[in-house]
């Protein structure tokens, strides 16, 4: 049984807990879903929840190094949604659909 | 020319025939492809005549031409060279072999011209005699026995010739598998040999054997001969390896006179008298010679009786034949087995032409039921036939007479005979008379049974001329090995043949000194019985030929136990092939199927199986590769978490 101070006092512990939460929503939907556009959703989500730490841990402990590689962890994330989105749009304008089956046709 | 230029010509000119038709295997030529096998085996017989004119031109003592081309084999002390050596024994036979060769090849060529297959026909038949020239002038065992699986893989090869017939195709495997049981021995033989002398040459052997008889049987010497000697059942055709030699008829009828006549089965009784000296010291292996070749003698005569196919008739009267030269080899007569082997190549060679030039004017009909009253027909074939017919049967002064009086002479004669030998022997000589010349009436005389669709005609020139050629031979072949006996009173003509094999074959030890007239005695009553013998069959089936036919059915169990050849064949079939096939399919399907196929079957199912596990994990589904991702990050988190 937690302690009251722990519904009280929100501290590092809230974050990390938050973050995997949103964290396994990502896999989660990742694994389970169909739909391209969901799925890069999905890994934005995973990422922004690893941001998320980043920036929890950057608060309690002190240090900047964790707000910097939530910035390369940002631009990687909007490179990563540009190709990503690519690829979705090419296999739209193929099968008419973005179901993450079509991408079984890249398979050797 | 020098003796090594000539012996490699005489060896190597039919391999060269045989390479020639060989390539050209496709081409219907007959005239061409018979051209070039006959002029190869013609040059080996000018050379093989150029070399015994050299031999009978040295002095007695040092009459031997050998040559020792290079070594053939050299491994520790086992010392094998590619040497070749004419002799008194080699010489007879490669004059046989390449004298009746070409007649041979001159008559197939008319005889095969209408086959499509002419040129490997020649081929098959050039490469024969090559190997039958190795085998005869090999200086060691190991060369003889090269020629000797060779030969066996030729006579194979032509009796299976018109292999599209199945029951031909089986008749030559047939006597290859029967070969090879002997060749088997063979090899068991040499290799006694070999750890008791230590080399397989002929004349170290020769001159390594002991003079004093080796008694018991399970000395070295009585069993390498007794090994030797079944492998010569297996070639000659002796019991009980000569079930073949009928079935071997199945060939084109030229193979059957070169091969399965005159050469190819004579060289069991050649490997005897070449190892004369061996045999001599193994009394008791002679005594199971004589004894084998007796028996086969009188039993192929028997079933000689009642064959109604002209050459299976010829095939069991060579089988009998042969019988007589291994009875001679028995009794320690070498030089009386060579004399019938000559002989016998001669109007044996004539009698299987003559079937041939028969069968080819009755449009390949070979029932001597058929047949009858030929003799219009075929003047030159009948009167050939006549000769062979005389000599066969022991008429003087034919040539076999005097080959067969030796024989049956010395087979009561000699320390190493016995009376019941000669019974055997002189029994085998009146059934011979019987059905050769039940032969002659069924096939030449008496009334015309020809279907009428048939016209039977003279053969061409091409095989009447070596019918008339070997004809002549079956005349006078025999007067080379006049006995004493007769010789002293007809012109002291000297017994040339005796004189001529004397320095390499050993004398019978303690012969007795012959009494005159018991010679002429035994003469006149083994001409005496098959004279009586011929005029019964004479009488029987030309005469009166219903008369054989009620007999016939009166001993019906004899008859039947005669026309099925003394049911030998089912009887190996029963007891040794049936077994043997049974068991193999047993051993087949319980221990190979069953177990060996089913233990790999598993193995590779469990290979195939993890390999398609494997395969269904690499699909090509991204979520299903993350979720692999998720599932490790997840269970070596907890791993590590747990620890």
């Amino acid at each position: 049984m937690p302690s009251i101070d722990f519904v009280t006092q929100v501290g590092l512990t809230h974050y990390l807990v938050l973050s995997a939460l949103i964290f396994s929503v990502g896999v989660a939907g990742v694994l389970l879903r169909k739909n391209a556009i969901v799925l890069l959703m999905s890994v934005e989500l995973m990422l922004n929840s690893v941001n998320l730490t980043f920036v929890a841990f950057s608060k309690y402990s002190g240090k900047l190094e964790g707000n910097i590689m939530v910035f390369f962890v940002m631009t990687i994330a909007a490179a990563e949604a540009a190709v990503g989105l690519a690829l979705v749009v090419s296999i739209f304008k193929r099968f008419k659909e973005v179901n993450i089956r079509f991408f079984e046709h890249l398979k050797g | 020319m020098s003796h090594e230029i000539l012996l490699s010509i005489l060896i190597l000119s039919p391999f060269v025939g045989f390479l020639i038709n060989g390539f050209r295997y496709k081409k219907h030529s007959g005239n061409l492809a018979g051209g070039i096998a006959s002029g190869a085996v013609f040059i080996s017989f000018i050379c093989a005549v150029i070399l015994v004119a050299d031999l009978v031109g040295m002095p007695a003592e040092s009459r031997k031409i050998a040559v020792t081309f290079f070594d053939w084999i050299a491994v520790a002390n086992l010392s094998v060279k590619a040497g070749f050596v004419v002799d008194q024994i080699s010489g007879i036979m490669i004059l046989i072999i390449t004298g009746v060769g070409t007649l041979i090849h001159l008559f197939s060529i008319s005889y095969m011209h209408h086959d499509k297959g002419v040129a490997k026909y020649f081929s098959y038949l050039n490469l024969f005699l090559f190997n039958m020239l190795l085998l005869v002038l090999g200086e060691n065992l190991l060369i003889m026995f090269v020629g000797w699986e060779g030969v066996g893989l030729c006579s194979y090869l032509l009796i299976g010739f018109w292999f599209s017939d199945k029951e031909k195709a089986a008749a030559g495997m047939k006597a290859f598998i029967t070969n090879r049981i002997g060749d088997a021995a063979f090899l068991l033989g040499m290799f006694v040999l070999f750890l008791t002398f230590g080399t397989l040459s002929f004349s170290e052997l020769v001159s390594m054997a002991p003079s004093v008889p080796e008694l018991g049987w399970a000395g070295p010497l009585t069993l390498a001969t007794l090994f030797l000697f079944v492998g010569a059942t297996g070639k000659s055709a002796q019991i009980p390896l000569y079930v073949w030699l009928p079935d071997a008829m199945a060939g084109p009828t030229p193979v059957s006179a070169l091969i399965h006549a005159a050469t190819m089965v004579t060289a069991g009784v050649y490997m005897i008298v070449r190892l004369n000296p061996l045999f001599l010291a193994a009394p008791n292996t002679l005594m199971i010679v004589a004894s084998v070749g007796a028996l086969t003698a009188v039993m192929a005569a028997s079933i000689g009786l009642v064959q109604n196919d002209i050459k299976k008739v010829l095939a069991y009267s060579t089988v009998s034949q042969l019988g007589y030269m291994f009875l001679a080899c028995g009794v320690g007569a070498f030089g009386a087995a060579m004399f019938h082997l000559m002989t016998h190549a001669f109007f044996k060679a004539l009698m299987f032409l003559g079937s041939g030039s028969v069968i080819h004017s009755m449009h390949e009909e070979q029932d001597i039921r058929k047949m009858g009253g030929l003799r219009k027909y075929m003047p030159i074939t009948h009167f050939t036939f006549v000769l062979g017919w005389l000599a066969i049967i022991g008429m003087p002064p034919f040539a076999g007479f005097f080959s067969k009086d030796e024989i049956l002479w010395m087979a009561f004669h000699s320390p190493l005979g016995h009376t019941g030998l000669w019974v055997c022997g002189a029994l085998g000589a009146t059934l011979t008379a019987f059905y050769m010349t039940r032969l002659m009436a069924l096939t030449f005389w008496g009334k015309s049974r020809v279907d009428h669709k048939i016209h039977p005609h003279e053969s061409p020139a091409l095989m009447t001329g070596p019918l008339i050629v070997l004809g002549v031979l079956s005349v006078i072949g025999g007067w080379y090995g006049i006995p004493h006996v007769i010789g002293q009173y007809v012109g002291h003509l000297p017994n040339l043949l005796e004189g001529w094999l004397e320095p390499v074959i050993r004398a019978v030890p303690n012969l007795a000194h012959a009494d005159e007239s018991t010679e002429w005695a035994f003469m006149g009553i083994s001409v005496a019985l098959a004279g009586i013998s011929a005029s019964v069959a004479y009488h029987l089936y030309v005469r009166s030929p219903e008369t054989p036919k009620v007999m016939a059915k009166k001993m019906s169990v004899a008859h039947d136990i005669l026309l099925n050849k003394y049911y030998v064949d089912e009887f190996y079939f029963g007891s040794i092939i049936n077994p043997l096939v049974s068991v193999s399919k047993n051993i087949w399907y319980y221990i190979d199927v069953n177990f060996i196929d089913k233990t790999t079957y598993l193995i590779t199912d469990l290979v195939k199986g993890a390999g398609l596990f494997a395969k269904s994990l690499q699909n090509g589904n991204i979520q299903q590769y993350a979720m692999y991702i998720a599932i490790g990050v997840v269970a070596s988190l907890t791993f590590i978490l747990m620890r």
